[in-house]
Formats: structure tokens, C-alpha cells, sequence
């Protein structure tokens, strides 16, 4: 920890060259606090009272510690802050602060741990205090998990109220005035005269004070900001193109570096010929990087191009080269030897099936590319005594030390300048792009270089889904279902991701079953078995992780069981549920889509619900069978997060999961041949286009215990929806994504 | 050659073939204009030529000679937004925003020529422009409020 402390100020003061002075603010729930990161290197007259804010005499700068792929991160944590510190949106400017362990994510903890959300018991508490501990100590700061609002709500809006009381207690004493009778308001502490001091006045005296730990928070009944529709920071640069994406930076004569890595991924570069690409314009260098060959030139498609022209031998796959043996590996792990864990016991399964099952069913979800729109890249300048690089990372601290293994420089002396991403996904928790142009910087000192995938490339080398099968057995009676017993099998995506991280992931993998061994039903017989399949191609965190394949398999295997009964969808689910929170989610998706009203002969309605990052979501599509394939009219989601701190934000989230579970489910697959990726580039794997996209009517709930994030939860409802909606419509049963294998989309 | 971008012509030393995108981003850092997939199927890199939309990934620069080439930094700035852009950020439609700039392109070139689009049409229009994070419910409701800003109704 001691090293991070020698980070520079500049690196996150962006843009404010002509600083006099200041003070930064922050605050620790936690017995010990951190050391904050702002302190270090303060210059006369700057003020910090905690690791998010920062006052100077020109202007206020608030931290925002997550990286933003478009969630928001910069406005509704900026707006935590500014509730509490009486600041109004614009009258400060943000930044993404630097990696550092103070701003280790507090959330995560809870989706760590192998408990039902809704469990609050001594053990599940005990555990998710132990892992929160871990993630303290480690210095976890990581965006991801949906944790960007329950991570920071309290600890954001105390940072704020810290700084507020002592800008208030430092204007108390400059005036005489006793603290009570002053008030804050956009920005300054407001006299009873009717004058005011400026926090930017403030500054340099605050700063000689020792910063007043205030943890009592306004009721939100109060708020200002918070669970109102709020303007989005970056909504006007992101409407006129002046927002630089990490892929935009450009610096006095930087190189542009191009990459062409084993398509076989993992595996070594085993020759290569550059003869004709050394020649070609704008070429400067080539040079061979682990797994690969760069080209450097003076600009971004020279440099494409002459790395296509160089001519590669490669190694083969450590993995099997044909998907046929992919599914093979899958579909032989349901043994003894391969049981991860039995995540859920309820009832006599066993007695059950023993009989006649009533249904039985296999599912199958394939591997699926994450692919946000901005491809990968990174910028590197690897001077003597420092490394620089700009990049937009979901971990920059792992980013730090992977940069650091390489350069061979101290941690501390690398500085990861956090960008705003085009999307992630879950892709920017890879360090592909971190590692090459840590490599290029090593072998180019001194140089600037950009480094840009280009999207064969980022196909190529995506760490994609878990893939996986589920097999499903099950009895009704008297109308009602009466058991459930799945088994789920699927590749460990933790313990993949976790060996590029160098992390160990001991224990069972909670994401194999998750969405399914945490349904809120009281089905009377009730099992659920993970199986790990051992490692085929490399995979990763893909938003919503588990819950998307899982997810899929035990609502639509579920739903199945209800037809088979006789039941209901709907009413069927009500009625098993046993959680107060996710019935009453159930119970408004049915009104919303008026669940009962008759549809046309041609049309069908499928309900599903998932639960997964603790918030439970139901979604209802309603389609109609055309002539031209299947066309998705409706989809009628509800969530329930607690409370919904960014309105605006959280509809335009919830959309965007629902046409993000729905587009993959419909048409989107990685598959192998000769060990490669065979889909390149959007023509093969789309997503959903603009003309297939259905009304979404989005409701969120606030009767959860606790506040919850929504980026990923919209996603797991979504394909078992729209399977259940299929078999409504046209009596099929689609047991497989990507669905268009099976049937045909508008 | 030389090259006329939002009106100012530029004389640049570049191969024919270069696509017009890469001479935007790299060789006059207007980077505005996005790289999506090189191959015309996101949109995101999408520019008006003498008033058209088209994909600057698939245009040759020397193709583009002679002809007037409007980005987004053309189209309208923070401070004199076009209506499209108006419209974009009143419905608050970026996640990302990485398309954004695309999408918001061919909506102002399609608006010339279908200044009261259904919403088939708005849909026809823009299937070839990708939105990863999802944005389409808000897109289209910001096309028809662009589109009623631009005939002057509000």
C-alpha cells in the first residue's frame, strides 16, 4: 500500500495544470482505514478529505473509482457525492481517479458467497463479511458484478457529507459564525447574512483541519438528485463525438501498432515471415510478442495491413480443435467425478424420478463473444522511470501489476490513466490488450504507441461464454409441479479467467448453477447439480456470467413441467414462489402484460423469471409467427433493486439487457473448426439489429431489503422468455441457443 | 490529394485505397467518426457524402476527392447542436455511445429524404447500424422527436 502512495497527483487531475490549491475528502466504513491515495502528493492550497473528493480554489473534482462502459458510472456515482455535498450536476468535474486499494469494491463479497440473497443468516452474513474483508485487504477494485450503486451508495454519499461538515466547520471558524447556523447549497456554505463562501474559497484553509467522519445520511425522502430522472454527464459529448474513447487518444508523433495473435488460442507463434510486410508504407517495425507478431506504422490501417501481410506458422490448440469435441466433453461430464456440488436438496428427488418422470429434457448453450462496438487498444509509453498507459480496464490495478511483470518497473510506477469504454461486456476484464502493449512499450521505449485490435482479431482472441448443457427430469401431479431435478454442466469461466489473473478459485463454481439452485420455489422435490466440465477453450465473464446459461436451462425446463401439469405459466410460478419480493416482481409482470388477455392464433406469450446479483427479474414476451419468421412484439420486464437511484439510467439499462439476452439467444454462437473461432466479424454474430428490436415496457420495484445494480440482471429472462413465448405460439420446444438453429426470426 | 471535411479542404499524402475512416481518425484526428468492424456491417463509422450517408470504413479516400465529407463534428457541435443531436440528448439514448455517432449520421441523412418516417421505415433505416448496449427503444423515440424538431412542429 505504501508504494501506491508516491502516485502522482497529475494522473488524475485531468486537465488542470493552473491547480493553486485544494483538499480531497473520502471515508471508511471498515475498522482501519485505507491510506487515501489523493493525500500523497497534494500541492499547497489543495484539500483532500477523503479518496473522492478533491477542492482546489479553481474547482471541485469528484472520484469516481468504476470504469464506465456505459452504465453511468460517471454520473450516478458523481451524483452519491454531490447529493450529500450540496453540489449541483455541472458544477464539478469528474475523474476516474487511479487503480488504487482504497477503492476496493465493497459488493462483490455478496455475490461470493454460496447463499441465497435473500439468506441474512449467521453464516451467510459471517461468510460475506469474511470475503468483504479479503477484498479489502487485496484491494479489489474492480467494476463488475453489477456493483457500481451497491457498492458506492453509502460510502459515495458519507464521502460527500465528510467533506460538507468540514467545509462547514472550516467556514465556522473563518467567520465566527456557529457551525448550526450555517447551511450548504450548490456549492458554497451560505452565512445567515444571506452571504456566501465558495468550497473553492474554502479550500486551503479545510485543508489544515482534520476531516470530520460524518456517517449520518439524509433521508432519501430528501434527495435531490438521487431516484430522480437525472441529465447523464456525458450524454451531449456522446451526442456530438467529442467524447475520446480510449482508441481516440493520440499524442505528438505516436506509432500505431497492429496485432496478429494465434488464432489457436494460448498457443505459441511457432515462425513467421515478414519479408513483403517490413516494406510496406508507414511500416517502421516488426516485432514478435507472446502468442503473436505486432506492425508498427504511422497510422492505424497501414499498420492493419502489414500485419496481415505477414505470413504466420502457428501452433496448435491446447484445446480440442473441432466443436463436435467440445460438445462431446460436455455432454460426457455429468458423472460422479465431474459433481462440483449439489447446490439444492430439497424434498426426495430421487423417490420422484424413480418413477415415470412426466418430462425429460436436455438444453444446451453455446460459447458466445462479447464484442462491444469500441475494439480493443491501449496506448503505452514506457519511459525510464515510469510506465504510462491509457486504457480502459474493468481492474486497473491487476492491469498495473501485469504491466509492471512485464516493464520490469515497480508497481507504483505505473500509471494506468482509466478511459471510458465503447461497451464491455465483461471483455474488459481481459488483459490481452494490457499485456501486448506492455510488450510492444518493452521492446519500444520512449515511444508512444497505439495499439488497436482490429475486429477479426478481437473475435479471434475473445474469451468467450461458458459453454454448457443442462439435463432435466421432472413429475407433475394434480395439476401442480411436483419435482424438479437438473443437472447442470458447464466449463468453470471463474477458474479460466482466474488462472490468467493468477488467482486460484478454490472451491465449487458458484456460477455453473446460478439463476437455477437459487430459484425462490417451493417445488415440494427439488434438486440441483453442478458438474464441471473440464477446460476446453478459454473463457470468461460474459454479462451476467452464469445466469445466462443457467438461467435459460431451468426456467424454460421449469416451464415445460407447468405445460406437462396443466398449469398456468404464470400462476403456477406465483404459486411456488416462496420470497415475498420476487412474488410480488411476478405478480406486476403479469399486469403489465395483462398476462390473461387472449392473443391471436398466430401469437404467443412466455413468461420467465431468473433471479441473479440478487435482483429478482420476471419478463413476459409476446410475439406473433409471421410468414417471414419469428417477429418479437413485446417484452414486459420488472425488477426489483431495492431502490432505483438513476431512473433514467436504470429503463435504459433494463432495455439494453433485454436486447442483449434476446439477440444473442436468437443468433449468436462461437464455434471451432482447425481450433480457430469461426465467426470473425458482426455479419456472423449480430445480436440484435434495430428492425427485430420489440416494445420494452420496464417497471422496477423497491420492495428488496437491499439496494442492487442492474446491468447484468435484465440479461438471464430474456432467452427463457422467449423460448417459453415460441412453444406458446407455435407448440416447439427450443432446447438450444443460439435459437435461429431451430426456428426462424423476422 | 485533397480532401474537403466539414467544408475546411485538407491536402494529405495517403495511398487511394486508404478508407476515408482511417485518413479521418489518424492522418486529421477527427475522431468522431468510429471504428467498428472495417467491413460496413456496424454503421458506427458511418459520414455523409454530398448529403449521403455512407460507411467511411468501405470509402476510399480517393474516392472521397472532390466531394464534400461530413462528420459528426460537422454536423453540429455542444454548442450548436444539430437537431438530431438535440433530439439524442433530450431522450438521453447513449449508453457507450460508441455508435452513437453513426447512428446519429444516417438518422440526419435519412431525415432529408423521409422527413415523417413510420416506424418501419426509422426500422428499415437503420438495421445496418449496431447498438451492442441495446439503445434501439430510445433511438427510435428520438428519430420521430428529430424528425418533428426538423419540420419545425416543436
Amino acid at each position: 500500500m505504501g508504494k501506491l502512495k508516491t502516485i502522482t497527483r497529475r494522473t488524475f487531475l485531468v486537465g488542470s495544470t493552473a491547480v493553486a490549491g485544494g483538499i480531497a475528502f473520502g471515508t471508511y466504513l471498515a475498522k482501519k482505514p485505507l491510506a487515501n491515495p489523493l493525500e500523497s502528493q497534494l500541492r499547497v492550497g489543495e484539500v483532500t478529505f477523503n479518496p473522492w473528493v478533491l477542492i482546489d480554489a479553481e474547482k471541485i473534482t469528484l472520484i469516481v473509482p468504476h470504469m464506465d462502459m456505459g452504465q453511468g458510472v460517471a454520473s450516478v456515482q458523481a451524483a452519491m457525492i454531490a447529493e450529500e455535498l450540496d453540489l449541483e450536476m455541472g458544477q464539478f468535474e469528474i475523474s476516474f481517479g487511479v487503480p488504487d486499494g482504497a477503492y476496493y469494491n465493497t459488493a462483490l463479497a455478496a455475490e461470493a458467497v454460496p447463499f441465497r440473497s435473500t439468506d441474512t443468516g449467521l453464516q451467510a452474513e459471517t461468510m460475506r463479511g469474511l470475503i468483504g474483508s479479503v477484498m479489502k485487504i487485496m484491494g479489489m477494485q474492480v467494476t463488475g458484478g453489477s456493483t457500481t450503486v451497491p457498492d458506492t451508495l453509502n460510502k459515495l454519499r458519507i464521502a460527500g457529507a465528510t467533506a460538507r461538515e468540514t467545509l462547514k466547520l472550516t467556514a465556522a471558524i473563518k467567520t465566527g459564525v456557529d457551525v448550526r447556523d450555517l447551511r450548504t447549497a450548490s456549492g458554497a456554505v451560505h452565512l445567515p447574512d444571506g452571504s456566501k463562501l465558495l468550497y473553492t474559497e474554502l479550500a486551503t484553509e479545510a485543508a489544515s483541519l482534520k476531516p470530520i467522519h460524518h456517517n449520518v445520511l439524509r433521508d432519501p425522502k430528501h434527495w435531490r438528485l438521487l431516484g430522480k430522472p437525472m441529465k447523464r454527464l456525458d450524454v451531449v459529448a456522446k451526442s456530438t463525438g467529442t467524447l475520446n474513447y480510449g482508441i481516440d487518444l493520440s499524442f505528438d508523433d505516436m506509432l500505431y501498432a497492429a496485432v496478429k495473435l494465434n488464432p489457436h488460442k494460448g498457443s505459441p507463434l511457432a515462425s513467421y515471415d515478414d519479408s513483403s510486410a517490413k516494406n510496406m508504407r508507414g511500416v517502421s517495425h516488426i516485432l514478435p510478442v507472446t502468442g503473436g507478431v505486432v506492425a508498427i506504422a504511422d497510422n492505424s490501417w497501414r499498420a492493419f495491413k502489414a500485419v496481415e501481410a505477414i505470413q504466420c506458422e502457428w501452433q496448435k490448440a491446447p484445446y480440442p480443435a473441432e466443436q463436435g469435441e467440445h460438445w462431446q466433453v460436455v455432454a460426457d461430464s455429468f458423472t460422479a467425478d465431474r459433481l462440483d456440488k449439489i447446490w439444492r436438496d430439497d424434498g426426495d428427488v430421487q423417490q420422484a424420478v424413480n418413477q415415470k418422470p412426466d418430462a425429460q429434457a436436455e438444453y444446451k448453450a453455446p460459447y458466445v463473444a462479447h464484442q462491444p462496438l469500441e475494439p480493443l487498444n491501449a496506448v503505452i509509453r514506457n519511459g525510464k522511470q515510469k510506465v504510462d498507459m491509457w486504457v480502459a480496464h474493468q481492474m486497473p490495478r491487476f492491469a498495473q501489476q501485469k504491466v509492471a511483470a512485464i516493464t520490469g518497473h515497480d508497481q507504483a510506477d505505473v500509471h494506468i490513466h482509466q478511459q471510458y469504454a465503447g461497451g464491455s461486456f465483461g471483455h474488459r476484464l481481459e488483459f490481452e490488450n494490457v499485456i501486448l502493449a506492455a510488450e510492444i512499450g518493452q521492446q519500444l521505449p520512449d515511444e508512444t504507441i497505439k495499439l488497436t485490435f482490429t475486429r477479426e482479431q478481437d473475435f479471434a482472441q475473445d474469451f468467450t461464454r461458458q459453454i454448457g448443457m443442462a439435463r432435466g427430469q421432472g413429475t407433475v401431479k394434480n395439476g401442480q409441479v411436483e419435482a424438479m431435478d437438473l443437472q447442470v454442466a458447464t466449463v468453470s469461466s471463474s477458474s479460466s479467467q482466474g488462472k490468467r489473473m493468477d488467482q486460484p478459485m478454490p472451491g465449487p463454481d458458484k456460477q455453473i448453477a446460478e439463476g437455477v439452485w437459487n430459484l425462490p420455489y417451493a417445488i415440494p422435490d427439488f434438486r440441483v447439480r453442478a458438474y464441471r466440465v473440464p477446460e476446453l477453450a478459454p473463457t470468461s465473464s460474459w454479462r451476467s456470467v452464469g445466469a445466462s446459461t443457467a438461467g435459460f436451462f431451468g426456467d424454460c425446463f421449469l416451464d415445460e413441467l407447468i405445460h406437462i401439469a396443466g398449469a398456468d405459466p404464470l400462476v403456477e410460478r406465483i404459486r411456488l414462489c416462496d420470497d415475498e419480493v420476487a412474488k410480488q416482481v411476478l405478480i406486476k409482470a403479469g399486469e403489465l402484460s395483462n398476462w390473461h388477455k387472449p392473443l391471436k392464433p398466430n401469437q404467443g406469450r412466455g413468461v420467465a423469471f431468473v433471479e441473479s446479483f440478487g435482483v429478482p427479474v420476471a419478463e413476459v414476451v409476446e410475439l406473433t409467427q409471421t410468414e417471414h419468421g419469428i417477429k418479437i412484439d413485446q417484452v414486459t420486464v420488472v425488477a426489483d433493486v431495492g431502490r432505483v437511484i438513476d431512473p433514467i439510467n436504470f429503463d435504459n439499462l433494463v432495455k439494453g439487457g433485454v436486447v442483449w439476452g434476446l439477440g444473442h439467444a436468437m443468433n449468436c454462437e462461437i464455434t471451432y473448426a482447425d481450433g480457430r473461432a469461426q465467426q470473425s466479424n458482426y455479419h456472423q454474430h449480430a445480436g440484435m439489429r434495430m428492425h427485430q428490436c420489440p416494445r420494452i415496457i420496464v417497471k422496477g420495484l423497491e420492495n428488496g431489503r437491499q439496494v442492487r445494480g442492474i446491468g447484468e440482471p435484465p440479461v438471464p429472462p430474456a432467452a427463457p422468455a422467449l423460448a417459453n413465448a415460441i412453444f406458446a405460439a407455435t407448440g416447439q420446444r427450443i432446447r438450444e441457443m443460439p435459437f435461429d438453429k431451430n426456428i426462424k426470426f423476422v | 490529394m485533397q480532401i474537403t471535411v466539414n467544408g475546411v479542404q485538407h491536402e494529405i499524402d495517403v495511398e487511394d485505397d486508404m478508407p476515408l475512416l482511417w485518413v479521418l481518425r489518424d492522418e486529421l484526428k477527427l475522431t468522431g467518426t468510429k471504428y467498428g468492424c472495417g467491413i460496413a456491417q456496424c454503421g458506427v463509422c458511418t459520414v455523409h457524402m454530398d448529403g449521403l450517408a455512407v460507411r467511411a470504413c468501405q470509402l476510399r479516400a480517393g474516392d472521397a476527392q472532390g466531394r464534400q465529407i461530413t462528420t459528426i463534428e460537422g454536423l453540429g457541435t455542444p454548442e450548436a447542436l444539430h437537431a438530431v443531436q438535440d433530439a439524442w440528448i433530450e431522450h438521453q439514448v447513449a449508453q457507450c455511445g460508441y455508435c452513437q455517432s453513426g447512428q446519429i449520421m444516417s438518422v440526419a441523412s435519412f431525415l432529408k429524404f423521409k422527413p415523417n418516417p413510420t416506424d418501419e421505415e426509422i426500422d428499415f433505416a437503420l438495421s445496418s447500424n449496431l447498438c451492442r448496449c441495446g439503445t434501439y427503444p430510445r433511438i427510435r423515440e428520438a428519430v420521430k422527436t428529430a424528425a418533428a424538431k426538423l419540420r419545425g412542429e416543436v
